[in-house]
């Protein structure tokens, strides 16, 4: 499966192992690949609905594995514009294809400022690194 | 110690027994049953009653229409069905259940002789009180025993199960502060709690705080003491804990919660540790439940019915659910309704008075123990698991120095890069004829293997699971995966796909869409 | 001790092993002042004849059910439970066994809860179940939070025809948990103006049916109105042998049904253990608390059964559980789908005019004495008269006359004195003529 390449300048992660990178307007979510093989098997995805406002930091979407069930929060504070029905449909996506087509949600910043104060990803290795 | 590991291979004969499959799909005593409603069996009954005289229906025109869908089978059929079924599953009867804080005791059958005497079966909690004054004796009896064992002026009978004994602590103790104009929003609750222990808070309003456990795997005292403070209602502790230790700083911890104004509710799920040589009251607990189907030898049964009453302190028991017990002036008296003594009670928790079933069988199994024995209870208990913890040690990792009460504690460590997980470890336990213990709980260890042996297994039997375990340790350790990875082999199923069942959620048996008619 | 196998020899062999001297030594983390050097001040141990003279005494001083015309429901029916029902669920490997969190050794109580979740939803005429909860008036009450979540709104409005004990318990439950409960007026003979009090607020409304007096209704109307405003139709059935006569909530258009099971193969035992039974649409599966088992296949491609859909649970989400629910009512669900399964559709079918014909015949006997009057339009196995006095005292006066005439409504509602007259009284297949003529000549003579 061809992974997208990722503009590196734009990607960011959180320490709650969310990933979030600029496509265009748009500001693509998801969960990244430790948070995935952490969780298991992915089972069932909660979207929230087009429209919704989010805050950064508070939770945007909820990711079920077999054994645990896990808040998304948005990286960034904004308005849902798209939500990834495709991983709705098909969960496994989320394992496959975590930073690419298992995005969760595509939102309308609210203040593109905020994805400064996130990790690049040598720090979010790091911060990986640290956890163990 | 014979060399029964390799004694498969030692016969190929047996290996290749168990390759081939059989005609029907049933092996021995194991019979592949079928669903009810896949026997083709309708229309039949397996209960004789006579057809009612004609009569005027009163149904107001509201007469189901059209078939239910249930099968109809005689009786022999479903004797046989459920008895098929019964085979399948493990059991305290059938052995040695070490699940950690389930206390999963020997069951005995005089309770089940009592708790079926009509005179206690065949009464209906509605029926004049006047015509059941045994009733409200032997519920008063068994109050009386366990205010006696937890030194608590009041417990509350009524919450069916421990979690809902949980949920009834922490209503009372939100009621007793709203009571007094003091709203607080925060519950403190150890990392290790099971899992009912934050759920019930943040049922009733409250935001949780985790407390982590020290290096002795006890609750760090000096962070929970940074964590109270007037906006706390309470401490939610489990004592022994999940870790299978008492928890020694507990009057220190009890008088700062009790300085701050907050409460201290236990989680007795751990009593059999305890029972008859502690008081929770004399810890300084407010609120305890207990669970009578660990401690009091109520059966499991398979997931259920339990029962969870709740001993209450003084500052506390005028907040019990409805409905009290009460000695009046003539005396026992029900309390139904939030009057005279029961003014300020909690409302109900529960349909009726409480699981009456349950109260018989504990009851006659404290009084066939007595004080005497529920104290020999928790002393085989706690010696048990320590022989437990004694006899493993060398294989397993423990990850906390000391004696433990009645359960033991070991983590993964053990399997470092042998490839094998606690999931492997405890499923290669199964094809050895044992249920595994409680995994991956708690979560403040890594890959957590929790033993609670109760005083029911004799020494025989725990020499038996200590060289099992062992012999297994040994096998992980000399690599031998395989035996893990594939395990369990010999049940009547294997590993299931449980990744499968979540995705696609199939919760129930539906009829075969009729076939198409040639011509559509 | 009989059911302690160590002897003395082994624990002293087992101290050995560990290392102390006495079994003291494992108990120092006990603080001083705690710790009790006695036995506490309760009977030594008894054996086993004693203990059952002792039990049997108290058992011996109440009324059985069984030995006197008897007639008290009020959300507990004395059905018949045939005999093969409570043999099968004393089988060890029922009875003894726990949770089936390790499916490989519990395929026997995975698939009878699976069998048992079947046989729910197909009563209830509903899409799914789950594989039990405590009892009726705890699924009540989950229902209506259930209804909270799924709609997003936290006001529920309660029928007066519900149970008081369901609508006392969700009372509590909606002022601990936070939320919203307009419980109305208790209301025999109907007369509520339900629909009224839907609006775009509004989570569910909760009716049972038959309600707490007996009489049954179609819910269709107030369903489309509920679903018109965005709410949802919780639908309870304390008399679940009901809908064997009965059109079942699912076909009135309910989104959640709570009901209890008791009637089916488990006995009165003064009120527990029962089992509550909870269906709704599959839409809604996972805002359902409560266990569920749900089908799959093993490594050999056999198929088997799992507990699923946990993450629902306390055990894996903790704090952002759907509910705090840890039990089923395990081995009372099975007693519930045993004596399904002997009985089948035609036999519960049958069971319930059984119980219908005994109901309309008493109530018609009853309500020709002077002074009694039925209440009920309609009825399935419960009705409710009204008497010239007070009930309570009457039913008082009929047990010391040896029969139990039913429950007095006043016993519910001891403050509302327009209730006081009320008898609520059940029929069910157990009743034989002889006990419908001593309570109808009890009747007379103490109201003559």
């Amino acid at each position: 499966m061809l992974q997208k390449e990722i503009p590196m300048s734009s990607l960011r992660f959180t320490t709650e192992h969310e990933w979030i990178r600029l496509e265009g307007d748009l500001a693509v979510v998801g969960i990244t690949d430790y948070a995935q093989s952490q969780l298991g098997d992915v089972v069932y995805v909660e979207l929230p609905e087009i429209g919704r406002q989010v805050e950064k930091g508070k939770e945007a979407a909820v990711v079920e594995s077999v054994k645990a069930a896990s808040e998304v929060y948005a990286p960034a504070s904004g308005e849902v514009a798209e939500v990834n029905e495709a991983i709705a449909a098909d969960p496994a996506k989320v394992n496959a294809d975590p930073m690419g087509e298992g995005w969760f949600i595509k939102l309308r910043l609210a203040d593109p400022k905020e994805l400064d104060g996130l990790l690049d990803e040598e720090a979010y290795k790091r911060f990986v690194e640290g956890q163990h | 110690m014979s060399d029964w590991s390799r004694a498969a291979s030692a016969h190929p004969a047996e290996d290749l027994a168990l390759s081939v499959e059989t005609l029907s799909g049933n092996r021995g005593l194991q019979i592949e049953e079928k669903l009810i409603f896949e026997q083709d069996s309708w229309g039949h009954c397996g209960v004789d009653l006579p057809e009612p005289a004609p009569f005027r229906s009163r149904l107001g025109g509201l007469d189901r229409q059209g078939a239910i869908g249930l099968p109809g089978l005689s009786e022999p059929q479903v004797v046989r069905h459920f008895t098929r079924l019964s085979q399948k599953n493990y059991a305290i009867d059938s052995g040695l259940y070490p699940l950690g804080s389930c206390t999963m005791k020997h069951n005995p059958r005089l309770n089940e002789k009592l708790a079926r005497l009509p005179g206690l079966a065949d009464i209906h909690p509605l029926q004049p009180i006047s015509t059941v004054p045994g009733a409200l004796e032997l519920i008063d009896t068994l109050a009386h025993w366990l205010k006696t064992l937890t030194g608590m002026p009041a417990i509350a009978l009524s919450p069916a199960a421990g979690a809902h004994g949980e949920l009834c602590g922490i209503m009372s103790i939100r009621a007793a502060l709203e009571a007094r104009g003091d709203r607080r929003s925060r519950v403190l609750v150890p990392e290790s709690a099971h899992g009912t222990n934050p759920a019930t808070a943040a049922a009733c309003g409250y935001t949780v705080d985790q407390i982590p456990a020290n290096v002795g795997g006890r609750v760090d005292r000096a962070a929970l003491e940074a964590k109270l403070g007037t906006d706390v209602a309470a401490l939610m502790l489990t004592n022994p804990n999940t870790c299978g230790l008492f928890e020694n700083e507990i009057l220190d911890i009890a008088a700062a919660v009790h300085a701050t104004g907050a409460f201290f509710y236990c989680d007795g799920a751990n009593f059999n540790a305890i029972v008859g040589r502690v008081r929770p009251a004399d810890l300084g607990i407010d609120c305890m439940h207990l669970n009578l189907h660990k401690t009091f030898s109520t059966p499991h049964g398979g997931g259920g019915p339990g029962s969870g009453p709740v001993a209450l302190g003084a500052s506390l028991a005028p907040y019990a659910p409805l409905p009290w017990l009460v000695h009046g002036e003539e005396g026992l008296e029900l309390i139904e309704h939030r009057t005279g003594p029961a003014e300020r009670a909690l409302g109900r928790l529960k349909g009726f008075h409480g699981q009456m079933g349950m109260f018989v069988r504990a009851l006659a199994y404290m009084m066939s123990h007595g004080a005497d024995g529920l104290r020999q209870v928790a002393e085989d208990a706690v010696l048990n698991a320590n022989y437990l913890r004694a006899c493993l040690q060398g294989d397993l990792s423990g990850p906390f120095p000391g004696y433990c009460m009645h359960e033991v504690l070991f983590d993964d460590r053990f399997l470092k890069d042998t490839g094998v997980t606690t999931l492997d470890f405890a499923k290669a336990l199964i094809d050895e004829g044992y249920h595994p213990m409680t995994m991956y709980f708690p979560l403040i260890v890594h890959g957590a293997l929790l033993i609670e042996p109760t005083e029911t297994e004799s020494k025989a039997s725990l020499d038996q699971f200590v060289t099992v375990v062992k012999a297994l340790a040994s096998a992980a350790r000399s690599g031998d995966t395989a035996r893990f990875h594939a395990a369990p082999i010999r049940t009547p199923r294997r590993r299931l796909d449980e990744t499968a069942a979540a995705r696609n959620p199939v919760l129930r048996w539906r009829p075969e869409p009729l076939r198409q008619h040639a011509a559509e | 001790m009989r059911y302690l196998p160590l002897t003395e020899r082994d624990r002293a062999e087992m101290l050995g092993a560990v290392g102390v001297d006495s079994i003291e030594a494992l108990f120092t983390d006990v603080p001083d002042a705690a710790r009790l050097d006695e036995p506490v001040d309760l009977p030594t141990a008894k054996g086993e004849i004693e203990v059952e003279r002792l039990i049997s005494r108290m058992a011996a001083r109440n009324v059985a059910a069984g030995s006197v015309p008897f007639f008290v429901g009020g959300g507990l029916y004395r059905h018949h439970i045939p005999a093969a029902v409570d043999h099968l669920i004393q089988r060890g490997e029922f009875l003894t066994s726990y949770t089936p969190y390790q499916p490989e050794v519990s395929q026997g109580t995975l698939q009878y809860l699976f069998e048992f979740q079947t046989q729910v939803a197909l009563l209830t005429g509903m899409e799914v179940a789950n594989a039990s909860l405590y009892d009726g008036a705890t699924a009540c009450a989950e229902a209506a939070m259930m209804a909270n979540r799924v709609t997003g709104r936290r006001k529920a409005v309660l029928s007066g025809g519900v149970h008081p004990h369901y609508r006392e318990v969700c009372e509590t439950y909606a002022r601990f948990v936070g939320f919203e409960l307009l419980a109305q007026d208790p209301a025999p003979g109907g007369g509520e103006n339900l629909a009224g009090l839907v609006d775009h607020d509004t989570s569910c409304v909760v009716v049972q049916n038959p309600d707490f007096y007996g009489e049954a209704r179609d819910f269709s109307e107030l369903a489309r109105i509920c679903h018109d405003a965005g709410a949802l139709l919780v639908i309870v059935v304390t008399e679940i042998l009901s809908l064997g006569a009965i059109r079942p909530p699912g076909e009135m258009g309910a989104d959640i049904v709570a009901a209890e099971g008791q009637s089916l193969g488990n006995a009165l035992n003064f009120g527990g253990p029962h089992v509550g039974l909870f269906a709704t649409r599959d839409k809604f599966v996972r805002q359902m608390p409560g266990r569920l088992v749900g089908q799959t296949v093993d490594v050999a491609g056999r198929r088997g059964w799992v507990l699923t859909l946990s993450t629902r649970e306390q055990h894996i989400r903790r704090d952002k559980a759907t509910s705090n629910i840890c039990t089923n009512s395990g081995l009372c669900a099975l007693a519930f789908a045993i004596h399904l399964a002997l009985l089948g559709e035609a036999g519960l079918r049958r069971l319930a005019r059984l119980n219908h014909a005994a109901a309309v015949a008493l109530a018609e006997r009853l309500g020709r004495i002077p002074g009694v009057n039925l209440v009920n339009r309609t009825l399935f196995n419960e009705f409710v008269l009204q008497l010239p006095r007070p009930a309570a005292e009457i039913v008082e006066a009929l047990a010391v006359k040896g029969v139990l005439a039913g429950i007095p409504v006043s016993r519910f509602y001891p403050d509302r004195k327009e209730l006081a007259n009320l008898l609520l009284v059940a029929a069910t297949e157990m009743v034989i003529t002889e006990d419908m003529d001593r309570l109808e000549q009890g009747l007379r003579e103490i109201l003559s």
